[in-house]
């Protein structure tokens, strides 16, 4: 094993002025071996790589990429590294074939060799079927592949993959793993960054990195071991399991807690006694006992653990409880030409429910949530927001939901007040209604110390806040989230949460599409939508359940989604 | 691998890629070939300092044999569609209202004083509002009313004893403002191409994260601004071809140059064209904003400074100097040369040489500005 990528003292500033982005970091990074590059949103992960591949100049200290100092000799970098960036550096409008030929000529792969190499690489990425595809018109997953065989047509000494997972479902994740570790059995070292914590897991070592430092490097595992015995479920707390979670994260004894379908997982600080039944303060009987620890949780324990900051829950106000359901899919289909996008949609979901969506990229997601939202007609059936049919009548149902989108729709350059008084303007308060209604989410969501900055510059959390209180100015009971938090930080997604926890304890009903298990591990129900059908619909424990065997005793929800997306294939398969 | 042959290799990978690309995004075939036909036709057909069918109202106070001649003469040239009264005031509120150019009164005494071979026979009164047309309704007036006064046998107007100008149009009898707007539009054309195009195409790769991809590869700046230039090149050749063409079998215009010099004259300014583009795209991240930009320092001087549309001449001095860094105020003249007068070296060389030494500063500028890193 030898040192691929030697770092001393890098600090990378991109703004005199501001803080830097790298800040004196000192580092190793091995070949034959996965080097997990983990932390947070804007921690400073895409810039190491950059470093490392000689696109960036360090401010000050050194980094040297297989021997060459990237300062001075950043052209035989060049040859010996491959690189996949974000947006996996694919060209849209050439096929499979194109993208493929274009790059082993520019890292001069040539015949004869390069016949095997792409033969290899259409083989081991199960491409060869789509080589005369437009790259534009492949699956994200397929796309990634794609990236992938690109950066490693000639054989890297160095492959640096930057987020190689954002916006792939967990199928296409799990190959990209195999084909990785494939690499590994043949010399490459590799560097993975991510912000996903559970593929820190698949690392040999990582390197977890907040604000341009490294907090942590080694083996994950030594890591996670760290937090032996302070990780406990609480089962049974039932329908006030939210508050619950609340009541126990004010608790100094508890650093980080999170929802898990009905569970509540606990994380204890370094030397404190097991929790009690007593910390959630519920009327249940909650049974307590001790579980492995996961590697988020060392993590956010190392960053200080899970905000204690509570919502003043004032959101909105009670509701009249009823037992029509509050949103619901009656036999939703949505055709386009011959292909069905959704097909025979129906679920229900009841008042103070978080229900998701759930499903690989393509399936049919999106088609349904445009359908629920009114965005789309659906060909046959309905969609129902309180009673109210949103085709019939859209804008009577509009007005009783909020809607918060992928990308956050805020105008960057207004302040934070401006934004909240143009969304109010927008649901049609004026007058004395807007200005409560704003002081009313203002005071909610804790955005007074940033009322006058614009939003373009606030925090990823703070922005991610102030979306959140934007959709919900009209008060509406029901609540729509397009993947909330993809992409975002523990923290951020805890705190995220915490606060869609305290309204729907209030009574609003949320529903969530997304194809994070994280995010589906905070609903009470789920809909696993695949090829345009609901192909299972129930708590997260029922589906982990429903594919428990004698090879999976414990499977994880990404376990049950997988092996319930194949047993869809076998049967469509057996089918036909 | 040696150097030489792995640089051909990916300058030649860069060009067929490039070449696919534009080959399959319908908007650079827009930009190519669509957008030069519209400015074409906008040139050629759309827009003339020409005027036919001015429409005036002739305002006869006293019908008699030779007002009723002068009638006929004005309704029988090609410039005039003349509308009768015998009140000045049918007309006035038209002429406010912009429906008639003019305004030509015949007064009651016409005929007496034409007899007496008087000069101030016939008053015009044309609308100020557009100075344009009016020159063009006195101007025209003027002429016909010579050339009627000629045909009755009165002789021209110049009292005795001055000079008696008469004007010849070398180059352009006719005078079609189309025969200078063409050629002026086609500078217009490479200057999209070679400017807005290659500013797109490259500020494309930094949008899709393309580039990021390519800096990571071995391949050097020259290597990517040839892969660039050549596969725009070509599409701007092509679209002087298309220009020409219909030039000559559209518009009429006559070649009198040789197809040689066009081209090669074109090919140099193409060249100082494509290195405006490259160099925006060294600022310009986003397509957006290479758009504007190259609308701002491409498109709009070549439209205002190269003279096809307003004279440079009779511009406020600090405008006239500014012309002289507009690429296209060599060029445009160049053009104009070519296409109605032949080749004239000791117009075509000098501009030649102005564009040469342009195009090797801006290339070699956007060679030092391109960077090989993200920072």
């Amino acid at each position: 094993m030898t040192t691929l990528v030697a770092i001393d003292g890098l600090v990378k500033n991109f703004d005199a002025s501001g803080p830097a982005a790298i800040d004196g970091l000192t580092t190793q990074i091995k070949s034959n071996q996965v080097t997990g590059l983990v932390g947070p949103d804007g921690a400073g992960k895409t810039t190491l790589i950059r470093l490392m591949a000689a696109l960036l100049t360090p401010s000050d200290g050194v980094i040297k990429t297989c021997g060459f100092d990237t300062r001075d000799t950043p052209e035989p970098i060049r040859d010996v590294i491959g690189y996949m960036p974000q947006k996996f550096g694919l060209y849209e409008d050439l096929t499979v074939m194109e993208n493929l030929t274009l790059y082993a000529d520019l890292r001069g792969v040539v015949d004869p060799q390069r016949k095997d190499t792409f033969e290899r690489l259409l083989a081991f990425t199960d491409l060869a079927r789509f080589t005369n595809r437009l790259a534009g018109a492949l699956s994200g997953g397929m796309k990634q592949k794609l990236g992938l065989a690109c950066a490693m047509l000639r054989s890297p000494k160095l492959l640096l993959l930057d987020e190689p997972s954002v916006g792939v479902d967990p199928i296409s994740r799990r190959e990209l793993w195999r084909m990785v570790y494939t690499l590994i059995g043949e010399g490459v070292g590799v560097v993975w960054s991510t912000a996903y914590l559970d593929e820190a897991e698949n690392c040999a070592e990582v390197i977890v990195m907040n604000a341009g430092r490294v907090l942590y490097q080694g083996d994950p595992k030594a890591m996670t071991a760290t937090m032996a015995g302070r990780v406990f479920y609480a089962r049974g707390a039932g329908a006030e399991r939210r508050e619950g979670l609340a009541r126990a994260l004010q608790n100094p004894d508890i650093v980080d807690g999170v929802m898990q379908g009905q569970t509540i997982r606990l994380v204890t600080a370094q030397g404190a006694p097991p929790p009690t039944p007593e910390i959630l303060g519920v009327a249940a009987p909650v049974e307590i006992v001790a579980t492995a620890p996961r590697f988020e949780d060392a993590f956010v324990a190392m960053l200080g653990g899970a905000s204690k900051r509570t919502l003043s829950a004032q959101a909105r106000r009670p509701v009249d409880e009823t037992d029509a359901p509050s949103v619901e899919a009656r036999g939703l289909t949505r055709r386009f030409g011959d292909f069905t996008a959704a097909d025979h949609i129906t679920f229900r979901i009841h008042r103070g429910e978080i229900f998701g969506l759930l499903g690989p990229n393509g399936a049919g997601k999106s088609t349904t949530f445009k359908m629920m939202c009114g965005l789309l007609r659906p060909s046959e059936g309905a969609a129902l927001v309180d009673g109210l049919d949103l085709a019939k009548a859209p804008s009577a149902a509009r007005a009783r939901l909020g809607y918060m989108a992928q990308k956050f729709s805020l105008y960057g350059d207004l302040s934070v007040r401006q934004n909240l008084e143009f969304f109010a303007g927008a649901y049609g308060l004026s007058g004395a209604r807007r200005r409560d209604a704003v002081a009313r989410v203002v005071d909610a969501f804790d955005l007074t110390p940033h009322l006058n900055a614009n939003a373009g510059g606030l925090p990823l959390g703070f922005k991610q806040r102030l979306a959140l209180a934007a959709a919900i100015m009209h008060e509406p009971p029901v609540l729509f989230l397009d993947e909330p938090t993809s992409g975002v930080d523990p923290l951020t997604r805890r705190e995220f949460w915490a606060t869609i926890n305290a309204m729907v304890g209030r009574g609003v009903t949320v529903m969530v599409t997304t194809h994070f298990m994280d995010e589906a591990e905070y609903c009470d129900r789920v809909a696993l939508i695949y090829r345009g059908k609901a192909i299972a619909t129930g708590a997260p424990e029922e589906l982990q359940a429903r594919v428990r065997s004698e090879k999976m005793p414990n499977p994880t929800l990404e376990d049950a989604f997988i092996a319930l997306v194949e047993e869809s294939d076998r049967q469509r398969e057996a089918a036909a | 691998m040696s150097a030489p042959s792995g640089r051909w290799r990916r300058i030649r990978a860069l060009i067929v890629k490039e070449t696919r690309q534009v080959s399959r995004d319908p908007s650079s075939f827009v930009v190519a070939f669509v957008l030069p036909a519209l400015l074409l036709f906008l040139f050629g057909f759309g827009i003339s300092f020409d005027a036919t069918r001015l429409k005036v109202g002739l305002v006869i106070e006293d019908p008699t044999p030779a007002s009723r001649e002068f009638l006929i003469a004005l309704s029988n040239t090609p410039y005039f569609d003349v509308h009768e009264s015998s009140d000045r005031r049918a007309f006035i509120d038209d002429l406010s209202a912009g429906k008639l150019n003019g305004v030509i009164v015949l007064a009651g005494d016409f005929s007496e004083k034409l007899a007496r071979g008087d000069t101030a026979a016939i008053q015009v009164i044309s609308d100020g509002s557009d100075p344009n047309t009016a020159a063009l309704v006195t101007g025209y007036m003027q002429g016909a009313w010579a050339s009627w006064r000629e045909k009755r046998g009165l002789g021209a107007e110049a009292p005795p004893g001055q000079i008696e100008i008469k004007a010849r149009f070398w180059f352009n009898p006719e005078l079609q403002s189309r025969r200078f707007l063409v050629p002026g539009s086609i500078s217009l054309i490479q200057m999209m191409i070679g400017s807005m195009l290659t500013a797109l195409v490259v500020s494309r790769e930094w949008e899709r994260g393309t580039m990021e991809a390519l800096l990571a590869t071995p391949v050097g700046v020259v290597e990517f601004i040839i892969g660039k230039l050549v596969p725009n090149f070509v599409l701007g050749m092509i679209a002087m071809g298309v220009c020409v063409a219909a030039s000559l079998f559209v518009f009429d215009i006559p070649l009198r140059g040789s197809f040689l010099v066009l081209t090669g004259f074109t090919a140099i300014f193409l060249m100082v064209a494509l290195s405006i583009g490259l160099l925006i795209s060294t600022v310009a991240r986003t397509q957006f904003i290479a758009s504007q930009i190259a609308m701002l320092v491409a498109f709009l001087p070549g439209l205002y400074f190269s003279g096809f549309l307003f004279e440079v001449a009779s511009m406020p001095a600090p405008l006239r100097v500014f012309a002289r860094v507009v690429p296209a105020y060599y060029y445009v003249p160049g053009l104009q040369t070519i296409f109605l007068a032949g080749d004239i070296w000791a117009v075509i060389l000098p501009e030649s040489l102005v564009l040469i030494v342009m195009a090797i500063a801006l290339f070699t500028l956007t060679a030092r500005k391109t960077r090989q890193r993200l920072d």
